[in-house]
This record gives structure tokens, C-alpha cells and sequence, in this order.
């Protein structure tokens, strides 16, 4: 026996879901109504789930609880953000910002370096010549494919002579790499699609096992 | 001071947080644990704020009766709806009244808001997928191959279709999203630095 609380649930998601589903027609109030409750639901679902991951444990209770008054200054620099709803102090805002930003930039290089590009540049450094003809095929194939597209990357010289004809052959890697994004994308959205049908023609209808 | 305040906190932060890798000392990475913990504190605030621009934004709309204006009052309505239930009416854990929300009607939303794309990507890839150029072409056969050797149609066609999406997967696509990562790569870090030095400053805004 399904709950009563779960019939309701299953019945909103399939109204929902249709609603959404609507807009292959055009569009409609019923979609307008699914597309801002979404974005109402989002915002909500998004701060309160903020609310209880970032600013209880962070600021209220060890502020409240354990009197670490040092947190003060970010409770105040978060105050200050508000500013911007006033011509005349809109300037305060910056400040958080800035140490937001600062601190971000801060960790992006760091990451960046360790995180992307130097396992990246490591991870390519592969012996071109090896007992397999294949590997070494491979290993040629992918050298070849990083440098070209890195040079296609490089705008400080115009993509003249031999420098053109290696951005060319970048771009080629580079078109293959989007073709391989564009249909995981593609099988990615089927296969949401397929679950909500199924979800429409399973759990709601019952249609099917 | 409208300007220089911001651009030295923001080099001091950036630079501080940059000296972590030189200075791995327990003493000097509490207080960059303290500090990353401000900026998590800031972006809450954040998002604090982004709500009052949402619903500013959006009475404005009402105020003014603007077109489409009933649907600003779904939107409104719902976010309180959604805040309330978690704060006031049990929290966000399993079993709640929030978390049923979000699985009966926030996730029906967002999956079929994500599968609808799915059409639209259709009518995007016959546009994409007209073979003009020999760009287009490599882009059109990678997807065909990619998408076909993913599912069972394409063992079914030839027993090696797998593993040829396999080889497509690992050296010509990861050669071109090699290239791309370090290149976004050097990028972001250059950016960051603009960002620290001053040179780039739209964080002011415009000034």
C-alpha cells in the first residue's frame, strides 16, 4: 500500500512534469507557472540549505554558543554587502566583495596550477616511441593534439605560415572533443528524458513494470 | 579611497592565500582556515543578498503590474514556501516535510526543465550537423560515433564499436580537452592575477 503522501508527491511531479513538458506546444501559462515556481523552489531549496550548511555552523553558533567574537568582523563585512541598496554607501560593498574575490583568486591560481594545469602537462608527457605500435601511435596522436590546440590558443601572432597550419590541424582536435561533448550531452538529456517518461508512465500510470 | 581600500584587500587576501603553498606551518594554516571560513560567511551573506535582489526585483514587477506579474507572485510564494518549511517546520533531513518537497516537486522540475533540452538539442544538432566544412564534419562524425558506440545498436552493428568510442574518448577528445584545460588553465591564473594586481577591476563595479 503506497502512502498517502507519496500518491500526492507522485501526482505533483507528474503535473509538474507535464506542465514543463508543455512548452514542446509553445508556451503557455501552465509552463510560465512550472518555470517560476522551479525558480521560486531553487532559491529557496538553495538558501536554506545555506542557511543550515554555512551560516549556523559558521557564524551563529560558534558566535552564540562559544562567544568567538573575532567573527564579528565577517558578520559585519556581510552587513556591508547590503549597501548596495543605497546610492549614498553602495561603495561599502566593496570591501566584502574585495576579500571575497581576493581570497578566491587567491585559491584559483594555487588550484588551477596544481589542480589543472600541471597533472595536465604531466599527465601528457608519454614516451613517443615504444614496443607497441599502437601506444607509440597514440602517444604521437595525443602530443600532437595538445601542442596543435595550445598553438590554436595562442593569439600573440597572427595564424599565418606554419603556425596557421598547426592551428588547423588544433582546431581538428579541438572540433573532435566538442563532437564527443555535444553527444554526451545529447545521450545525457535522453536519458533524463526517458526517466521522466518513464517515471510519467511507471509510477504514475502504472503502464508498465 | 572608493578604490584603493577594495584593490588592497583584495591583493592582501589574494597574495595571502597564495603564500599557503610556501608556508605550510600548523599555526599559519589556522588562521587561513579562519579566513577561508570569513569568506564562507560572505558568501552566505551572498546569497542572502541575491534573495532580496530576486525579491526586489520581482515586487517591483508586481508593484508595477508588469506583464506576466501573477507569475512574479508564484515565484515569490514558492521561495518563502520553501525557506519556511526548512527553517520553521522540521529542518532539511530525510523524512521532512522540505525534503519532500524538494523530491516531489523541485527534482520533477529541474530533471524535466534538463530532458526538455533534449528537443532542443535536436533542432541545435541539425543546424550544427550540416557538413559545410571539414570542422563541421569532424564535429558531426565524433557525435554520431560517440552517441552510437554508447548504446547497444552500436555493438550490435560491430562488435569493436565500443572499443573504437573508447579510443575516440582517449586520445583524439582528450588531446582537444587537454589543450583546453591547460589553456582555461592559464587563463583563470592570469585572470586571478589581473584581478589581484588591480588591472582588472569589474568587481568595483565600472569604476
Amino acid at each position: 500500500m503506497i502512502p498517502l503522501s507519496e500518491t500526492i508527491g507522485i501526482w505533483l511531479g507528474a503535473a509538474l512534469t507535464l506542465c514543463v513538458l508543455s512548452f514542446l506546444y509553445k508556451d503557455n501559462p501552465f509552463f510560465k507557472f512550472a518555470e517560476h515556481l522551479f525558480v521560486g523552489i531553487s532559491a529557496g531549496y538553495w538558501a536554506t540549505l545555506e542557511y543550515y550548511n554555512m551560516f549556523l555552523p559558521n557564524l551563529w553558533e560558534p558566535l552564540t554558543q562559544q562567544g568567538r567574537l573575532l567573527l564579528l568582523v565577517p558578520f559585519a563585512l556581510g552587513i556591508l554587502l547590503f549597501s548596495r541598496f543605497t546610492k549614498k554607501f553602495s561603495w561599502l560593498s566593496r570591501w566584502p566583495m574585495a576579500l571575497v574575490i581576493g581570497i578566491y583568486a587567491g585559491i584559483a591560481i594555487l588550484g588551477y596550477m596544481q589542480g589543472d594545469l600541471f597533472p595536465q602537462i604531466h599527465a601528457n608527457l608519454r614516451p613517443l616511441v615504444t614496443d607497441n605500435w599502437l601506444t607509440s601511435f597514440n602517444n604521437i596522436l595525443l602530443t600532437l593534439g595538445v601542442i596543435t590546440g595550445l598553438l590554436y590558443f595562442f593569439f600573440s601572432k597572427e595564424h599565418k605560415g606554419a603556425l596557421g597550419g598547426a592551428a588547423k590541424v588544433g582546431i581538428w582536435f579541438l572540433m573532435i572533443s566538442f563532437g564527443a561533448s555535444f553527444g554526451y550531452t545529447v545521450m545525457s538529456r535522453m536519458s533524463l528524458l526517458i526517466g521522466r517518461v518513464l517515471f510519467l508512465l511507471k509510477d504514475w500510470l502504472h503502464l508498465v513494470n | 579611497m572608493r578604490r584603493e581600500i577594495p584593490i588592497a584587500i583584495c591583493f592582501l587576501a589574494g597574495i595571502f592565500y597564495t603564500l599557503e603553498l610556501f608556508i605550510p606551518h600548523r599555526q599559519v594554516l589556522s588562521i587561513f582556515e579562519t579566513v577561508r571560513q570569513w569568506a564562507q560567511i560572505l558568501i552566505a551573506f551572498a546569497y542572502v543578498l541575491a534573495i532580496a535582489n530576486i525579491l526586489r526585483v520581482n515586487f517591483h514587477a508586481i508593484q508595477k503590474n508588469q506583464r506576466d506579474w501573477p507569475y512574479k507572485v508564484v515565484l515569490i510564494v514558492s521561495l518563502f514556501f520553501m525557506i519556511t518549511l526548512g527553517i520553521f517546520f522540521g529542518g532539511i533531513g530525510e523524512g521532512t516535510i522540505f525534503d519532500w518537497v524538494y523530491y516531489h516537486a523541485q527534482y520533477p522540475l529541474q530533471s524535466t526543465m534538463f530532458a526538455l533540452l533534449a528537443f532542443f538539442i535536436a533542432s541545435a544538432a541539425f543546424r550544427a550537423f550540416r557538413i559545410r566544412t571539414l570542422e563541421a564534419a569532424l564535429l558531426a562524425v565524433t557525435a554520431v560515433l560517440v552517441m552510437i558506440g554508447r548504446v547497444p545498436v552500436g555493438e550490435e552493428l560491430w562488435n569493436n564499436f565500443p572499443d573504437f568510442t573508447e579510443w575516440i574518448m582517449n586520445v583524439p577528445q582528450l588531446a582537444g580537452k587537454r589543450a583546453i584545460m591547460i589553456g582555461a588553465a592559464l587563463g583563470a591564473i592570469s585572470t586571478a592575477l589581473k584581478v589581484l594586481t588591480g588591472l582588472e577591476r569589474t568587481y568595483l563595479g565600472g569604476e
